[in-house]
């Protein structure tokens, strides 16, 4: 950012401007590439490489993804992370969506920036803490809206977290730990909508419901299509929350509820870190191939 | 974004800086990637494994919390011993942390901890095909030693006649029971399933609330079930395992718990959940349970006052010739074929197994070790906490049923995974025995046991 305001501090400066920009941006990326390299690119293969072979390193095809597809969890877990997804993605777009709208009507009192600061908070918890935060508020006995689970009929955590309120109780914990930033960057992205083009839907005499469905959302779109691939690919990887809850619940709930547990399982309880491998490279293919998907459908990268 | 900055200024530098930060980066990459591919040092085969070169410095001793204590006295008691205490969750319930960890230790070849405490008496199954439990009757604790263990108590420790593990404390089921309230309602301790169930209509009856025992925890088919000898859990090989789950011997059991369920006088939320401590603490009057349950569960979970508690043989079945109970877990230590501390490992392993000072007084379990049980049979009636001997106790650790093994699948996570949550919806225990056969089979499979139903 500082980089294009010093530019443009001189005369000289600026006919040295493009060439000096380019090796600065250069730097920029290499150190990005190399960090890309040892941390995204290199263990990839390394899971890619393992996916296809046995524990001696011999090519095996696909045997790994069939004796992992064939483990009696495996369909188990894709239906719940499948379920879970859409709730996810529903909540994610619905709410944060909602929300950022309210948030940038009130921006110009002091409610607007209190809201604002009040979303972002939990999004600053680390996940784990987060999720343990949620442990107790759903333990009946000691949770501090108790009378409220009460009402809704569950007086134990084992009622709470029965099987068929996990998706729910997940998307929960989830919307509450991750939504706070993207509201605050739809904030952002509202506050980019041009001035006049809200003052022109005002002039035509366009009420709040119908500037929000008519201008700000289309002119959100990108944003929420960039939302929706990262909650996609984040959700996919369900992971630290059923693995605490399993934690918390002595195994009742959550123990190989979702596919990165199962790849979990592979790894360190059957000592199948090929199987694990090829779960993984599943789930990275479903991941690229849905944010591909996105990004072809909405046109994300087409210049405005 | 200082980078950015100064480019306006000082580019050579700049670059240099950057260069030299890249070159950074690309060392540690490179580094790490060493590291991971660390080199084996050369070993001595001795004791009956090969033994890494031994080095100084701090043993490193992974314990649960309940057995930090025990650490802790060791370190008191030998001021000289550099340790290094590490407390974790003693892989208690089937979570398996251990094993997750000495897996990735596998792979980088260091970070082992010397000795381990496991609240599980499965590990053995996993640990000496991971190479990482040492044998221990091969010359590293003598058999003198190791003769004076309760008789049965180290089989699970053992693989094809080697030692690999030590057993903490013997945890056979009995009956627990509250003394005075037990005189003040007029009862007498039941001695076959048959009363035990008569009592619990009339506690139901005439004492709406009182607990005659729980069924809501994770090891609760452990007590009733293997007392009552059901074939669930049978491991006939090193991987094969037979699993029967609706034979009289379990369904039998299965309907006297539903019946006491269903007119609450048998608990359904566990000894150690939150609802329980808070709403159940003073409502028990007798309890089935492990004979850790009298220092874990009612001194120090429920807070019961002194001279209450009271212990008694399990109840059987009329006509039963042999009598017979349940095991609920009992720990194991394990000693790391890695350790490069081998004779410090050692001496804390026999202290912390056999010695008086710890087991004999302060283990909040029954010791495995039967010089140590003696004496801490003797330490509890002088404690003065239990009402009565404990002498039900020490009858109870020759009668587990050996019907019931430990397989490397966790019966305490199925069931709690696959019959828990059925009892919280309601659902009778016999409704579920199918179930729960269908997914100790599956898991089973899935460790690659060989299964027959």
């Amino acid at each position: 950012m500082t980089l294009t305001l010093s530019s443009t501090g001189s005369a000289r400066r600026r006919r040295r401007g493009p060439a000096r920009q380019s090796r600065a941006g250069a730097a920029f990326v290499a150190a990005y590439v190399i960090l890309l390299i040892a941390f995204g690119i290199l263990p990839t293969g390394y899971a890619v490489y393992f996916a296809f072979t046995d524990a001696g390193g011999t090519f095996t095809g696909f045997a790994n993804f069939i004796t992992t597809a064939q483990d009696f969890r495996f369909v188990d877990a894709v239906s719940h992370v499948a379920v879970y997804l859409v709730l996810w993605l529903f909540s994610l777009v619905v709410f944060v969506v909602g929300l950022a709208l309210l948030l940038h009507r009130l921006a110009s009192g002091k409610a607007g920036q209190a809201l604002r600061f009040l979303y972002y908070i939990p999004g600053a918890l680390a996940g784990a803490a987060s999720v343990l935060v949620w442990l107790f508020m759903l333990d009946p006995t000691v949770s501090p809206v108790s009378s409220l689970l009460g009402t809704l009929g569950f007086h134990t955590f084992g009622e709470v977290i029965a099987p068929g309120n996990l998706a729910l109780l997940f998307t929960i914990i989830a919307f509450w730990t991750g939504a706070g930033g993207w509201i605050v960057v739809m904030y952002g992205a509202l506050n980019n909508i041009p001035k006049d083009v809200m003052e022109a839907a005002h002039i035509d005499g366009a009420n709040a419901w119908q500037t929000a469905w008519r201008v700000q959302i289309p002119m959100l779109r990108k944003w929420i299509v960039y939302m929706v691939i990262l909650g996609f690919a984040g959700g996919a990887q369900l992971f630290v929350e059923p693995q605490l809850l399993s934690l918390a619940s002595v195994g009742v709930a959550g123990r190989d509820y979702s596919v990165n547990q199962l790849t979990y399982d592979f790894a360190f309880q059957m000592n199948n870190i090929n199987g694990a491998a090829a779960v993984s490279v599943e789930l990275l293919v479903v991941g690229v191939s849905a944010a591909a998907l996105f990004v072809a459908r909405s046109g994300f990268f087409d210049a405005d | 974004m200082t980078l950015s900055e100064s480019s306006a200024g000082q580019e050579r530098v700049s670059s240099k800086r950057r260069s030299a930060l890249l070159a950074g980066c690309a060392a540690t990459v490179l580094m790490t990637v060493a590291a991971c591919g660390g080199g084996t040092a050369s070993t001595t085969e001795k004791d009956g494994f090969a033994q890494a070169p031994q080095k100084d410095g701090a043993l490193t001793v992974w314990v649960d919390a309940t057995r930090l204590a025990a650490a802790k006295q060791y370190q008191q008691l030998h001021p000289d011993v550099k340790l290094d205490i590490v407390s974790y969750d003693g892989n208690a319930n089937g979570s398996n942390y251990l094993q997750t960890k000495v897996q990735l230790f596998n792979r980088t070849h260091k970070g082992w901890p010397d000795v381990v405490f496991s609240s599980q008496n499965n590990e053995v199954t996993w640990a000496v095909d991971a190479g990482f439990a040492a044998p221990l009757n091969k010359g590293l604790i003598p058999e003198g030693t190791l003769g004076n263990f309760a008789k049965g108590a180290n089989d699970v420790c053992t693989v094809n006649g080697t030692l690999y593990c030590l057993r903490n404390d013997l945890s056979q089921a009995v009956l627990w029971y509250n003394a005075p309230l037990m005189k003040k309602f007029g009862y007498t301790v039941p001695t076959t399933w048959e009363d035990y169930q008569k009592l619990g209509e009339k506690v139901a009856e005439e004492h709406p609330g009182y607990l005659v025992g729980d069924a809501g925890d994770s090891f609760t088919p452990e007590i009733y079930l293997w007392a009552s000898k059901c074939g669930a859990n049978h491991i006939t090989g090193p991987k094969a395992v037979s699993v029967n789950t609706t034979s009289e011997a379990c369904t039998k059991m299965a309907k006297l718990m539903d019946a006491l369920i269903k007119n609450k006088s048998m608990s359904i939320s566990g000894v150690f959940s939150t609802d329980f401590t808070k709403n159940e603490a003073d409502k028990i009057l007798l309890m089935p349970g492990p004979a850790w349950f009298g220092g874990a569960v009612f001194k120090d979970g429920l807070k019961t006052p002194a001279k209450q508690i009271g212990v008694a043989p399990i109840p059987q079945w009329k006509g039963d010739t042999s009598t017979s109970t349940g095991n609920v877990g009992g720990g194991t230590w394990l000693l790391s074929q890695h350790s490069t501390h081998l004779k410090a490992a050692t001496d804390f392993l026999k202290w912390v197994t056999t010695d008086n000072a710890y087991q004999g007084e302060k283990a909040p379990g029954f010791p495995a070790y039967a010089p140590a049980a003696e004496n801490w049979l003797k330490a509890q009636d002088a404690s003065g906490y239990f009402s009565g001997g404990l002498g039900a106790l020490k009858d109870a650790s020759g009668q587990v049923w050996p019907g019931w093994g430990s397989g490397q699948f966790s019966q305490e996570a199925i069931w709690a995974a696959t019959v828990k949550p059925g009892l919280t919806q309601g659902k009778s225990i016999v409704s579920m025995l199918p179930a729960w056969q269908d997914s100790i089979v599956k898991y089973a499979k899935s460790d690659g046991y060989k299964v027959s139903q």
